[in-house]
């Protein structure tokens, strides 16, 4: 927590202080009215004051009202200030921590946890700065200051205050103790309850089919009642704690009274009024006292949580980079569109093996290079490392002659259109998703947006959408389908028109045909440019320049669909499982 | 990238507030409620499902109304102490009256404890009863919707209902009723007490803690506007956020970065302008209270006084007015507090009941037909079909398939192959015609007796968290353990099932992981255990090995022995050697027959076949 507080800014902690000089100002008015009101008190009880006294005093005390009120107010809107802009520094920070991550360490916190990293837990600090810091500077001021003022005037009304604090910190403490590790665990049985009603609703139709409603009510009802006991259990134990503050409050002030009317009665004369007075202020006092201790565990009930979030916040910012800026912007020299592999091996971290292994290969311009294999062969990763969302652990990769570490990424990725595997939509329009990005030239115009979706066999569903190109797409692109979504996709690499294209198994979710007419069109537009393409279907790749089939991280053939159907048993053998055997036969 | 895959809309479950261990009063007091289209509707609503439970709510009201008229008497009784000792201060303090009321007071304040405890007691151990069969009458009500019904409302609202909307009507019912009697049970006791003790200092009072009132009403209503406005702004945010991260790789590989950075700080900083002004605004409440507590007293002490110094009442009356005018100021704030909570109770309400409001499915008691020992014989009769009625779109569809027989369903991604398992399986009625199971039209018997009929392995391999045994052996009773073995041996999984640590009883969840071609597997294995005469099956393996995919077609081909089957076909060999194929195009089937018939007819599906191989040819 104390890590995070160091993203204040100078301005921050000058608001801070001069918050704590306006603090220590509201708490001394709210000190000073207890005076104004016991003398109002006397005031009014003495028979014979003058209507002027009353007026002066209630004036004054009102003028303390007055001022704690806007002093309360400067201070509320110098901590909204801090709080905000703590949480907006914050949440940029983790922001451009993040967007400079490579896919290392995006994958090693992993997405979902980066988002409630980004967003939940800097709302907690916001929250926990907001509330809290006022709480934490105001309880002990207000706490020692009151006691001074109480002090001397009587131990046995300190200690019946003490004894009242006492008994407040145990009540507050030991219902804490029992509720917080109940509380800690209804986020798990939340999710777990969750969890049963979402396995419940995404499998509806095999529920259904097996007649399976009373077995998966039964896996309910035991998550249901599981929560329902942690609940019970911290609601009740909850339940204890307004009754018991209201008690020691009233307890408190009746043990003042009480006190009081023998310390007075035992009192000689003179001191009997001296003594009733400090007793209706010590009351007040008291309360003061009191209120700042709840104060104070209040605050220590929030802290826990956000601790954690400070925690989750710094792991993010304190990760280093692993993949750094290389210089050059320019390859003009050297032939546009080559990408060369030399000896490529790579590992993921922490992995125990190697996933790649020694692969060479060299994609000339204008070549269409093709890589197929089962699962798990390394085929995707290997494409990865061309647009270094990995760097490789050994050997080079080299585009247009020179190795991608040395590029600017943003240089490198000029010359890429990348597609991946899971087709990705912005909030935007089908235009803007199609343009997306730069590519260091002027952008795309009309012409080439209809050009590129028209290729990416787009075009029909995108004429059918409300508005055509300015149609609305929705976050994550959940109204267009999974085909059309990939679609999209390509029209996006299309419209860039890059020296090379990256396509990382995105013709999968299309039908054959569609298949079949995209790559073609593909070929007629992009004449010139480089393609790598990873792929499951041997129908997308069989008229490939040239084939690299892996095999565990291996390549095992390399060559045309036909040379590697004679040379090939790994390609002859997922050629079998896709193809009939007349088909290969014909090859 | 499998530590990467990641739904978009995932992370909002968790971003639900689960009152956590803010405790009472919890921290920021107000939020930006929604509203409920009919307030006394939904409460209403609210209040006979709890019917069970209203004689112990009345009690807990009744408990919560005799704590706050203590908590009126108790200041009260101070006030006579003072009296007692100003009395007393020039002579001789009546120490033993002083103790009296001091014993009194003992007594009432342990009262007025136990009775706010019991009160708390009963509305915890209330809450909690109600949520629960809440949420057990909610995943109650999701089996027994029809399937339309789910496929036009998304997942997550449904999720939401469940969790977020229950626990916010739990969370209210918990804090509210009880704030909510005891503050009006004391602001109607400190107005009438006021009243009867002298109506002049009753107006002054009201009139001061009205006009403050007025004061923070206003900010409210000010502060609502900035509290909506942050809610936006920090959804737009959030979606941002969740967009670039999960996108993460084209945003690199397209040099979107500047570009999403850009948006981002715009939107960062309107966030910050909102937030800090909601939090200032609502941070205003508690000094604003305050203020206006201490105006009213200060009012009350100088009408108090002006009226004492004409003689028109006693020291007392003033004394006594102090503590009143605190006991009304305090439960407005609260009152007004408890509305805005109720209302986004309300408006939860309302998404609940609107939920268990919806209508079922048919009750099918009065069926008494019942398909047995069926063979397998399956005709389509006329069948029509839309998903909205309005909209055909099976025009008149006939077709039979012997039991046994292979029937592949054709066609291009969203032909609407799935509408063929709807029909079958009943998960949506047909418009009108039939489907005849060995001559009885499914119509006639229970969806029950018609899906027992059926087994199903479907492409989105479906597991739940449980063991493996749980997965394979499902819903169907009294299956032994011979059983799941063999049908685990006839897929070729026992072998690898048997290497994990707890062999059957591994726990499926996000330890063991299982790849997508063995969670197939696994499916095919729950078809092979329910052992049902028909099988629809959905074949495509597009993200499995080539080794496993072997596998899968060879347990495939197992199940599919001696059963009627319905093949969604991705593969040629599958399509090529079926009994009759159905090709459908934007909905409807549009043609049917066997692969040399269909060829020969040189229709669509002639062209869909040939489509595969024109490239080759082209590059022979």
């Amino acid at each position: 927590m104390l890590k995070i507080l160091r993203y204040l800014r100078k301005k921050d902690l000058g608001l801070i202080f001069i918050s704590l000089l306006f603090i220590a100002t509201q708490v001394w008015l709210d000190l000073k009215m207890p005076d104004y009101m016991s003398e109002i008190t006397r005031l009014v009880q003495t028979e014979g004051s003058e209507m002027g006294e009353i007026m002066s005093a209630g004036g004054k005390m009102l003028l303390c009202a007055f001022g704690s009120l806007i002093a309360a107010m400067i201070v509320g809107f110098m901590v909204a200030k801090v709080a905000a802009s703590l949480s907006m520094r914050l949440r940029e920070k983790v922001y451009d921590k993040t967007m400079s991550f490579s896919m290392e360490e995006i994958n090693g916190f992993s997405t979902a946890s980066l988002i409630t990293r980004s967003t939940n837990d800097i709302t907690q600090i916001q929250m926990c700065v907001a509330i809290g810091l006022q709480a934490i500077i105001k309880a002990p001021i207000m706490a020692v200051w009151a006691v001074v003022k109480i002090a001397g005037k009587g131990w046995e009304w300190t200690a019946a205050t003490g004894g009242a604090v006492i008994v407040l910190i145990l009540m507050l403490g030991s219902v804490i103790a029992l509720a917080m590790p109940k509380f800690k665990s209804i986020q798990k049985l939340t999710d777990s309850l969750n969890r049963v009603a979402r396995e419940n609703l995404t499998g509806l139709r095999v529920v259904r089919a097996y007649h399976a409603e009373d077995y998966q009510e039964a896996r309910f009802e035991k998550a249901n009642d599981d929560l329902t006991k942690n609940h019970l259990f911290t609601s009740r134990t909850m339940a204890f704690m307004q009754p018991g503050m209201q008690l020691i409050m009233s307890g408190l002030g009746l043990a003042i009274y009480w006190i009081g009317t023998y310390l007075i009665d035992g009192a000689a004369g003179p001191d009997k009024l001296t003594l009733f007075s400090d007793m209706v202020v010590f009351s007040q006092y008291a309360m003061q006292v009191v209120l700042a201790f709840m104060l104070l565990t209040m605050t220590f009930i929030i802290l826990p949580r956000v601790i954690v979030s400070a925690k989750r916040i710094n792991e993010v910012l304190d990760t280093k980079t692993k993949i750094h800026d290389g210089k050059v912007t320019d390859s003009e020299l050297y032939e546009q569109g080559e990408v060369e592999f030399r000896h490529v091996s790579f590992q993921y971290p922490d992995a125990e093996e190697y996933i790649l292994h020694d692969i060479s290969f060299t994609a000339h311009k204008g070549e269409t290079v093709a890589f197929i294999g089962s699962t798990g062969s390394g085929k995707s990763t290997l494409i990865n490392l061309v647009p270094r969302f990995y760097d490789a652990t050994e050997g080079e990769v080299i585009v247009d002659g020179i190795n991608v570490k040395n590029y600017t990424q943003e240089a490198l990725h000029n010359k890429l259109g990348y597609v991946p595997q899971k087709a990705v939509m912005f909030n935007g329009t089908v235009t803007s998703n199609v343009t997306y990005g730069e590519n260091g030239r002027a952008p795309a115009e009309k012409d080439d947006i209809i050009e590129a979706v028209s290729v990416a066999q787009a075009e029909e569903f995108v004429m059918k959408m409300d508005g055509t190109y300015d149609a609305k797409i929705a976050q994550g692109g959940t109204n267009v389908s999974g085909g059309q979504k990939q679609r999209l996709a390509i029209a996006r690499a299309i419209c860039r028109r890059p020296e090379i294209y990256v396509f990382d198994d995105s013709f999968s979710a299309l039908d054959y045909k569609t298949d079949r007419i995209l790559r073609k069109k593909l070929k007629e537009t992009t004449n010139g440019a480089t393609s790598l393409i990873v792929a499951q279907r041997i129908g997308t790749i069989m008229d490939a320049d040239k084939i690299i089939v892996l095999d565990e991280g291996r390549v095992v053939g390399q060559g045309t669909h036909r040379e590697l159907l004679k040379n090939c048993p790994v390609y002859l053998e997922i050629a079998e499982s896709q193809l009939t055997k007349e088909e290969i036969a014909n090859a | 990238m499998p530590k990467n895959e990641y739904k978009m809309g995932e992370y909002k479950k968790n971003n639900s507030s689960h009152g956590g261990p803010g405790g009472p009063g919890g921290a920021g007091g107000m939020t930006a409620g929604e509203k409920a289209d009919d307030f006394g509707k939904a409460i209403g609503q609210l209040l006979s499902y709890c019917k069970k439970y209203l004689p112990f709510m009345l009690g807990a009201v009744i408990l919560a109304a005799a704590g706050a008229i203590l908590n009126i008497i108790g200041p009260n009784k101070l006030a006579d102490i003072t009296d007692l000792i100003t009395e007393g201060l020039m002579t001789k303090i009546d120490v033993s009256a002083v103790v009296d009321i001091c014993m009194l007071l003992v007594v009432l304040y342990v009262c007025g404890w136990a009775f706010s405890l019991i009160q708390g007691q009963i509305m915890a151990v209330i809450t909690q009863r109600v949520s629960k069969t809440l949420r057990a009458d909610i995943s109650d009500k999701i089996n027994r919707l029809p399937l339309r019904y789910f496929d036009s409302n998304s997942i997550g609202n449904t999720l939401s209902i469940v969790t977020n909307d229950v626990d916010t009507i739990s969370q209210t019912m918990n804090q509210s009723m009880g704030t909510l009697v005891s503050a009006l049970a004391t602001f109607v006791g400190a107005l009438v007490m006021m009243f009867y003790t002298n109506w002049i200092m009753a107006v002054a009072a009201i009139v001061a803690s009205l006009l403050g009132f007025a004061l923070m009403m206003v900010i409210i209503s000010r502060s609502q506007k900035y509290f909506l406005r942050q809610q936006m702004e920090l959804g737009a945010i959030n979606g941002h956020i969740e967009e670039t991260y999960a996108g993460h790789n084209v945003v690199k590989a397209y040099n979107g970065e500047r570009h999403a950075r850009k948006t981002f700080c715009e939107m960062n900083r309107r966030l910050y302008d909102s937030a800090w002004k909601s939090q200032f605004m609502s941070g205003l409440m508690q000094p604003l209270m305050a203020f206006v507590g201490n105006f009213g007293y200060v009012v009350v002490c100088i009408v108090g006084a002006l009226l004492a110094l004409n003689g028109h009442i006693s020291f007392g009356v003033i004394v006594a007015f102090m503590m009143y005018v605190r006991q009304f100021t305090q439960p407005l704030s609260q009152l007004a507090q408890a509305a805005t909570s109720l209302q986004s109770t309300a408006a939860a309400c309302e998404r609940v009941f609107e939920f268990l409001g919806e209508e079922e499915m048919e009750d099918e008691g009065h069926k008494t037909k019942a398909l047995s020992n069926v063979k397998g014989n399956v005709e389509f009769k006329h069948v029509q079909f839309g998903y909205n009625e309005d909209k055909v779109i099976v025009k008149d569809f006939s077709v039979k398939a012997k039991a046994g027989q292979k029937i592949a369903i054709v066609g291009p991604t969203g032909a609407g192959k799935t509408t063929m398992v709807n029909l079958l399986m009943r998960f949506y009625e047909t418009n009108s015609g039939d489907i005849l199971i060995d001559g009885t039209p499914s119509k006639d018997v229970k969806r029950e007796n018609l899906r027992s009929q059926f087994c199903m392995v479907l492409q989105d391999t479906w597991l739940f968290e449980g063991t493996i045994r749980e997965n394979i052996v499902y819903s169907k009773e009294g299956v032994t353990d011979e059983q799941v073995i063999k049908a685990c041996k006839a897929v070729g999984l026992h072998h690898y099932i048997m290497t994990l640590p707890h062999g059957y009883d591994t726990v499926l969840g996000d330890n063991a992981s299982l790849s997508q071609g063995q969670k197939q597997l696994i499916t095919i294995a729950r078809a092979m255990i329910a052992d049902a005469p028909i099988l629809i099956l959905d074949e495509a393996t597009s993200s499995v090995d080539t080794r496993t995919e072997i596998l899968i077609q060879n347990a495939m081909d197992k199940l599919m022995a001696g059963r009627t089957s319905f093949v969604i076909a991705h593969r040629l060999s599958t399509i090529r050697n079926s009994d009759l194929i159905l090709v459908m195009k934007d909905g409807d089937i549009i043609e049917s027959g066997n692969h040399e018939k269909l060829m020969e007819m040189g229709g669509f599906y002639a062209d869909l076949y040939n489509s595969q191989f024109e490239e080759k040819e082209e590059a022979v």
